[in-house]
């Protein structure tokens, strides 16, 4: 069995600061670390390998920094990794991102294909399903619970207010939720091998056999109008009042802002 | 001359944070309050290859280098001590001898299990009449048939109790001195040896300091390490080595402290501004800061020497007995920058206060260190 899970380097946004003045998100200097549903992909094709043996790629789409995400991948124990990288795969939206990487993966023999549900910094969660489409695959979003079959997945999905146990043949694709799991550590000896031993597999536009006019910045049909910085809430005030004196209270503000 | 961390050891820098940071740092008040083994962390520290970083991946280790293994205490240190003294017990003194001096079945046997982190390790040594002055050893070795006959007791053993393999000293020929003392792997199983009684500690009071008895203790024959007669090099050896280790658990008690403190600093408020506003302040932060710059640097160079092989007995010597003093002088000042709240159990610098001071005992006295280190300049 053959599993490609897809991850994508964001920066650490527990660790972003807004710019006081501009309001703006300060990312220098912020570290960048693998985005956290994709993590859970990563344990739990991790944990189907220790169950059936299966073998495990990881595959980024991003600027040659984003080695460190493939080196941690393989301390965590995944036997291959791929980084596509080109110039001319900058500026990518959600359709040329899931073009490349379909292209890319299409190049790779595989049964199961593990996405993150969402990127904690682009945050559309579309990236996984399209994916899916461009390879003609099934595929089940909001993975929360994952049983490996003889042929096929029984994944439990996740809404907002009930589950669904569905069956998936392979081959297929699901996105992944950080609920699914608790991702392992690194061993200091994976953490070695991952930059001794190791080698990362690099994928230029000249290795791909891909549209061009459907990657990058030019192939991106979505472009950013606009973009400008959510107003910020004034922090809340905390009050400690018994019942009667907390109900008064709240009516007597709720009439200053003329909303009863 | 290269300052610079190798990528390998930044990333597992970050690894190592994260770590005590979850695993580690949310038990270290319990752990010192209740003087409580933290036997769960210790489990995990097992599971992920944290007991055998320097060690050959063919012993079951995880093949990383000396660096890789005292920026691991370092960083668990800066979380609890109690966690960074185990580790490196273990590391530096159970399992170490075994590889620069065991026989080839020794290894697979304890080596390989220890490294793996299935086993717990632990080194005895010290005596109540032998302390600094180690040669004087009363615990008697005789060999009996296919049997070495021990007794004697040892005291303040760290992780007694809780270890499964025990390096023990003892005294084979009392003629020939400290040539006459051998080193020995004992179980923690092996007839007539016991655990005696329980330190009750100032600092890193979670870890185990116990006193160990032999009588009559049958330990197999292919149980020596190294030859008999070498027992005081291999603990001359092992102490140089466990010195970094002890180095770097200072250094993160240190940089622990540093941290807290300027996390304070910023918050507390008084005559309408934050202590960090006050310039007292910032040249108190300043100080900290270099001189623990300057501890790492030491620490980092000792691990680096013997990772590349050199005599590093002088280097280890400096970096403990600096690294030490850095520590005891940066959380006395951590406490008083956090006023009444730092004499308090609710702060915890109170405890790394406490646990640094350990660091100017074991494994040789400070004053010892200086020994080492004047006796290697003037001869
Ligand atoms: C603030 C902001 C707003 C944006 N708005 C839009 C928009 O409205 N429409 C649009 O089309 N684009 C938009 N983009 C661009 C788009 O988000 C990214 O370019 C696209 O690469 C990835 O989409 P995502 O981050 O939303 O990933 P998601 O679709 O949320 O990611 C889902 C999963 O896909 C996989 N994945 C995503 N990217 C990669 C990668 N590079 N390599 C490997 N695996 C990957 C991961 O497993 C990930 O968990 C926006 C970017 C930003 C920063
Ligand atoms: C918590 C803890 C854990 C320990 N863990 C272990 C362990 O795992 N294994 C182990 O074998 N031992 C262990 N020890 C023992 C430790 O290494 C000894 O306590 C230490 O070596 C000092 O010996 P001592 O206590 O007998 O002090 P002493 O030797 O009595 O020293 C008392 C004082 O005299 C000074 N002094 C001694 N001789 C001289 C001299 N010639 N010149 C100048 N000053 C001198 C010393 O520096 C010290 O300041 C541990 C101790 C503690 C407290």
């Amino acid at each position: 069995m053959k599993i490609v899970v897809c991850i994508k380097q964001v920066p650490n946004t527990s660790e972003v600061k807004l710019d006081p003045v501009t309001g703006t998100l300060i990312r220098e200097g912020i570290p960048s670390i693998i985005n956290p549903d994709d993590k859970a992909g990563l344990e739990a094709a991790l944990r189907i390998k220790e169950k059936t043996g299966a073998k495990v790629c990881a595959i980024t789409m991003g600027p040659p920094q984003a080695e460190k995400a493939l080196r941690e991948a393989l301390a965590m124990g995944v036997d291959e990794a791929i980084l596509v990288t080109d110039r001319k795969f900058g500026g990518a939206d959600t359709w040329a991102t899931s073009f490349t990487l379909a292209a890319a993966i299409r190049k790779l023999n595989y049964d199961l294909i593990i996405t993150g549900r969402q990127a904690i910094d682009g945050d559309t969660a579309q990236v996984g399903p399209q994916i899916a489409e461009h390879l003609k695959l099934p595929s089940v979003s909001y993975v929360e619970g994952i049983q490996v079959k003889d042929g096929h997945l029984i994944v439990k999905r996740q809404y907002e207010d009930r589950y669904h146990m569905i069956k998936v043949h392979f081959p297929c694709l699901i996105t992944a939720l950080s609920e699914l799991n608790e991702p392992r550590y690194m061993t200091p000896g994976g953490v070695f091998d991952a930059y001794r031993e190791k080698e990362i597999t690099v994928w230029t536009l000249e290795d791909l056999d891909v549209d061009r006019t459907q990657i990058g910045l030019k192939g991106s049909p979505t472009k950013v109008y606009k973009s400008f910085a959510k107003q910020l809430k004034p922090a809340g005030t905390v009050l400690t009042l018994d019942p009667e004196e907390a109900a008064s209270y709240l009516v007597e503000k709720l009439k200053e802002k003329h909303i009863l | 001359m290269d300052f610079f961390l190798s990528q390998e050891h930044e990333m597992l820098r970050t690894l190592y944070k994260e770590f005590a940071e979850r695993e580690v740092k949310p038990f270290a008040q319990e752990v010192d309050e209740e003087e409580k083994f933290p036997i769960e962390s210790v489990k995990k520290l097992q599971k992920y290859g944290f007991m055998g970083i320097p060690f050959p991946k063919q012993f079951g280790g995880q093949g990383a280098d000396t660096l890789a293994y005292i920026m691991a205490i370092e960083e668990l240190s800066a979380a609890c001590a109690t966690t960074g003294v185990i580790v490196s017990a273990h590391t530096s003194l159970g399992a170490h001898p075994i590889l620069e001096f065991g026989t080839p079945e020794q290894k697979e046997k304890y080596l390989k299990p220890l490294a793996e982190g299935k086993l717990l390790g632990a080194f005895a040594l010290t005596e109540p009449n032998a302390g600094t002055d180690a040669a004087g050893q009363q615990t008697k070795a005789v060999l009996d048939g296919d049997h070495y006959i021990l007794n004697g007791s040892k005291i303040f053993i760290t992780n007694a109790g809780y270890a499964d393999i025990y390096i023990v000293m003892a005294m084979t020929d009392k003629s020939k001195g400290t040539r006459g003392i051998s080193a020995f792997i004992v179980e923690k199983d092996s007839p007539g040896f016991r655990v005696g009684k329980k330190e009750l500690k100032m600092g890193i009071r979670g870890s185990s300091t116990c006193e160990l008895i032999f009588e009559n203790c049958r330990v197999p024959k292919e149980n020596l390490l190294s030859k008999e007669g070498k027992g005081f090099k291999v603990a001359m050896n092992t102490l140089d080595g466990g010195r970094i280790g002890i180095a770097a658990q200072a250094l993160g008690i240190a940089q622990g402290a540093l941290d807290e403190t300027i996390k304070y600093v910023k918050e507390r408020k008084q005559f309408g501004r934050s202590l960090s506003k006050f310039q007292i302040t910032q040249f108190e932060i300043a100080d900290m800061c270099t001189k623990i710059e300057a501890a790492r640097m030491l620490v980092y160079k000792a691990a680096c020497y013997k990772d590349a092989k050199k005599p590093f007995g002088k280097e280890a010597a400096m970096a403990k007995l600096f690294a030490a003093e850095v520590a005891m002088e940066v959380t006395t000042k951590a406490v008083q920058l956090h006023g009444g709240y730092g004499y308090t159990r609710d702060y915890s610098v109170e405890r790394m206060m406490r646990d640094a001071k350990i660091t100017e005992i074991y494994e040789g006295t400070s004053e010892v260190q200086k020994m080492v280190i004047s006796a290697n300049v003037l001869n």
